[in-house]
């Protein structure tokens, strides 16, 4: 049972805290991932669990072990932890070829020989590496090399694998073909992943369930890759997790009316006392159309971007951004140009009172 | 791993590895300089700074110290001048053949000072030396041209063996240089002298005041040239003074407190001076652009082309290859004095002193012997001690690092002290007239270079390398044995040649601790010298030529190699 958890861990440097009372459970066999904008703590909180830094509070287990207690000292050292690990800087060992890189972690197992060969060069082929275990690391590209790690990672078929970006430097068809092959071996083997990255494409395709962490470190929301992306539970997820457009609306009284003019909201409304409020959405939600039921807009710029048309649509002083299909447009005659009125509808939005938006913009 | 996991953390292998860098360092560098401190401040049973002082102000102790500070202002000054203009021939200007004139112009590093002292001291010595006499005999002199047992001999001759430190320096500095800080003060219209001091000088002096501070270091706590040299005048500095001190009256008390008061006073002048040369340094690091090589803007000599080089081989001529000759034929002469006839010289010396002569036998087999355990145990100790500094996350390192720094500022004449105090039986050890005592203040010298290359080799390996050998269940004893160690060889091997070559010419150390069968080829010259033997000195000196030269040769063979391999 290899399963991770995390019950208030802290980790400061100095004065400088990174990570604060974090708590985390990751299921056996589950792709977990730890999604969250560049030098928010993701590696910090991989290499806690890995055991190369102890937490300065809180605790760590994995499976039934206790292996970091910062209330009683203990900490097991990360050769003990039973874990593959894929560092983001590939470290892969410039004195050893692929086959002995690939092959150390069943030498310090003591596998015998002949078994040790054949389960390298398994490996090694499942990387896509067959030909290049001769070669030394430096005769190998950064995408190889990645792929060094990630096989030394896998070889030992360790319950738990921590993945630290580990296809940031791939070129895009390698990164798709490897996500899919992390996801295989991850049912394969049914082992436990966890996952850090920035990029939440990789996040959304490869994970069961996802944890975002704000530019702070703080977890904001945990669930499945549909519930992210679809319930945002704040303003920070909503804008992480999409190019946003926000609508300013306000009240008067029970009646809601969208910018400065006398449009009312023609959707369900907002819950709460607060004045200001904003309308959040993604591009892909917006409507429009030439006539119907909606909000009354001028197409302030239109941008024909090749495969699709790009509108800035001004309603009553509030402005928000959308995208046609090109050939769509053309069919449907939504073709329009600089200074036309248009209709504006919504499939999807979220409500958030005006104040909590201030985050958004930090 | 559930099991035995709970266990609290032990000591562990870190905690270990911590003790035994910090015992290391402890024993052999910080106690005897903690004794030297304590015998220098510690008199008549209580701290004691007026006794201090008063020893510092007995006219011989002032003496010397004035002598020190003096050499080493006026041979800074003249290695600065003099390694600053030949960097800057051979980097900023179409002088011919530059590449092979910047080699020879490193050789004087590989000729010993004190044995370029023991040449020219055959040269210029005011009645038997050769060029005084040519010039009494054939020309009619009254006096010497020059006697060279003055404050300007000495200097003259440490100028001539340490210029290289700042010339290395500044032709990095020259080399590294961004050509387009200058070339955009030649397009707003400055002119090259006007480009030179405004621009190349300000960029380029804190290399030079480094190097120039590594002279003065050197020079202040240096031995050989001035006891080769001055003695016979009564010049003495603080190493020489301590020198003849402890060796004649044989560690009375009033000896040791002069020793340790005027090595006092050397830590500190060190301590200063490197303290400042780390402040010069940074300061002028990010003024220059480290790492490719550029095409540097060049002065065409045009005439003075070919009277430069003219100049440049006369210089190395006159400085390098007329004493090392010199060592060679007074070694091949039968008796010191007979001129240099055919039938005068032979090569019987160097036999007799290889094969026949018990004290140079035995000097040469204690030279390599102890250069070849001390660098081997250095290496070994200096691998782990940086290892410490450098790599691991341990709390109490602090105290290392600080430990770490200490080597770099304790002159040989110092340890050799320290060592004495530390290992003469008053703690229960004694080593005194074994060499033993050798080896261990060899250890403490040498530590310095085998931390410098050690940590620099082991700052190449990322951290991330050693994590993933753990990740794939590496004890913390498989990751160094299987990834740190490959790794860092090349540092170890560099470590292991900075302590053996130069500690086959050990002289500061060796003299003040041997014994009459322990002899380093340092001393063994030295006292072969000094008891009249000129042609034996001579030739066991050209024999250590050979040895170092042939060394150093195998040297940058392997390491050339190895770069390319
Ligand atoms: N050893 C350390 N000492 C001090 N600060 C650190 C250390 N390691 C990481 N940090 C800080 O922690 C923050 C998070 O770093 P990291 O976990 O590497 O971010 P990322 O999410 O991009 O992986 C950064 O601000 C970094 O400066
Ligand atoms: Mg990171």
């Amino acid at each position: 049972m290899a399963t991770i958890q995390l019950e208030g861990v802290s980790r400061r440097y100095g004065q400088h805290t990174v990570l604060e009372g974090l708590n985390l459970t990751v299921n056996h066999g589950e792709c977990f991932t730890l999604l969250g904008p560049s030098g928010c703590g993701k590696t910090v909180l991989l290499r806690l669990i890995a055991g190369f830094e102890d937490p300065t509070s809180g605790s760590i287990r994995i499976g039934d072990d206790l292996v970091a207690d910062a209330a009683t000292g203990v900490t097991v050292p990360p050769d003990s932890r039973d874990l593959g690990v894929v560092f983001q800087e590939y470290a892969v060992w410039p004195h050893m070829s692929v086959f002995d890189n690939v092959g150390y972690p069943l030498k310090l197992a003591g596998v015998p020989k002949e078994e040790r060969v054949s389960r390298v060069m398994e490996t090694i082929a499942l990387v896509n590496l067959h030909g290049l275990e001769k070669r030394l690391p430096s005769e190998l590209s950064g995408g190889q090399q990645q792929r060094v790690a990630l096989a030394r990672a896998l070889v030992g078929k360790p319950s738990l694998m921590l993945l630290d970006e580990p296809l940031s430097n791939l070129d895009a068809n390698l990164r798709e073909e490897m996500r899919f092959e992390i996801k295989e071996l991850q049912h394969k083997l049914d082992i436990t992943v966890m996952y850090v990255t920035h990029d939440q494409e990789i996040a959304l395709a490869i994970s069961d369930r996802i944890a975002v962490m704000d530019g702070k470190g703080a977890i904001r929301q945990i669930g499945s890759p549909e519930d992210i992306f679809e319930k945002p539970v704040d303003s920070f997820m909503f804008n992480f997790m999409g190019v946003a457009n926000f609508l300013q609306v306000r009240r008067e009284g029970s009646g809601f009316f969208v910018g400065q003019g006398g449009q009312p909201v023609p959707w369900d409304k907002p819950q709460g006392d607060a004045v200001a409020w904003v309308a959040a959405f993604r591009p892909s939600d917006v409507i429009i159309r030439r006539d119907g039921a909606g909000l009354k807009g001028i197409v302030k710029r239109a941008s024909f971007l090749g495969p699709y048309m790009d509108y800035l649509v001004e309603i009553d002083g509030t402005h928000l951004r959308t995208s046609v299909d090109t050939h769509e447009a053309i069919m449907r005659d939504l073709m329009f140009t600089d200074g036309e009125p248009c209709i504006v509808d919504l499939r999807e939005k979220h409500w958030f009172d005006a104040q909590s938006l201030g985050e958004v913009g930090a | 791993m559930s099991t035995q996991s709970k266990k609290k953390p032990f000591i562990g292998t870190a905690g270990i590895i911590l003790f035994l860098s910090i015992a290391i360092l402890v024993v052999f560098v910080a106690f005897p300089v903690i004794l030297i401190l304590f015998n220098a401040f510690w008199a008549k049973g209580e701290f004691n700074l007026v006794d201090v002082v008063n020893v510092l102000r007995e006219p011989d102790t002032y003496q010397a110290l004035l002598n020190s500070v003096f050499i080493a202002c006026g041979t800074t000054i003249g290695s600065t001048i003099v390694g600053t203009f030949f960097a800057w021939l051979v980097t900023r200007t179409d002088l011919p053949y530059k590449n092979f004139m910047k080699g020879l112009f490193l050789v004087p590093f590989m000729l010993p000072s004190f044995i370029g002292a023991l040449a020219w001291k055959m040269l210029l010595s005011p009645r038997a030396g050769y060029i005084n006499r040519f010039f009494m005999d054939y020309f009619g002199f009254e006096e010497p041209v020059f006697n060279i047992y003055s404050y300007y001999g000495i200097m003259a001759v440490e100028v001539m063996y340490l210029f290289p430190f700042v010339f290395i320096q500044v032709c990095g500095a020259l080399e590294r240089m961004d050509p387009t800080l200058e070339e955009s003060a030649r397009i707003s219209g400055a002119g090259l002298f006007t480009i030179t001091r405004r621009i190349t000088i300000p960029l380029v002096l804190p290399s030079i005041l480094s190097g120039s501070l590594l002279i003065m270091l050197y020079s202040m706590a240096h031995f050989g040239t001035v006891a080769v040299l001055g003695i016979e005048n009564g010049i003495f500095n603080i190493p020489t003074l301590i020198y003849e001190r402890i060796h004649q009256s044989a560690g009375s008390f009033a000896a040791i407190r002069t020793g340790t008061v005027l090595a006092t006073v050397l830590v500190v002048s060190a301590a200063f001076i490197i303290w400042l040369q780390g402040k010069i340094l940074s300061k002028g690091r990010y003024q220059i652009i480290a790492g490719k090589s550029f095409r540097p803007m060049e002065l065409k000599l045009r005439g003075l082309r070919y009277p430069l080089l003219i100049f440049c081989l006369a210089y190395i001529g006159f400085t390098i290859v007329l004493p090392t000759a010199v060592i060679f034929m007074v070694g091949g002469l039968k008796t010191y004095g007979l001129p240099f006839t055919m039938e005068n010289l032979s090569l019987d010396n160097y036999k007799f002193i290889l094969f026949d002569y018990k004290t140079t036998k035995d000097a040469i087999w204690n030279s390599v012997s102890l250069g070849l355990s001390a660098a081997v145990i250095t290496m070994f100790a200096g691998v782990m001690i940086s290892y410490v500094i450098v790599k691991m996350k341990v709390r109490g390192k602090g105290v290392l690092e600080f430990l770490g720094m200490l080597p770099f500022s304790v002159p040989g004449s110092v340890i050799a002290l320290g060592v004495i105090l530390a290992w003469s039986g008053k703690f229960g050890i004694n080593l005194y007239n074994s060499v033993w005592i050798i080896l261990v203040a060899y250890i403490a010298r040498y530590m310095a270079f085998s931390l410098k290359a050690n940590s620099a080799a082991l700052e190449q390996v990322h951290d991330s390398l050693i994590e993933a050998a753990r990740a794939c269940g590496a004890t913390m004893w498989q990751s160094l044995r299987d990834i740190v160690l490959p790794l860092v060889k090349p540092g170890m091997f560099a470590a292991f040649f900075l302590i053996f070559l130069p500690s086959l010419r050990e002289l500061t150390v060796s003299i003040m601790l041997y014994a009459p069968t322990t002899r380093t080829i340092g001393v063994a010259i030295y006292t072969l010298n000094e008891d009249g033997e000129t042609v034996m000195s001579a030739a066991l000196a050209g024999i250590a030529l050979v040895i170092i030269i042939t060394g150093q040769t195998v040297i940058s063979r392997l390491t050339g190699a190895s770069a390319k391999g």
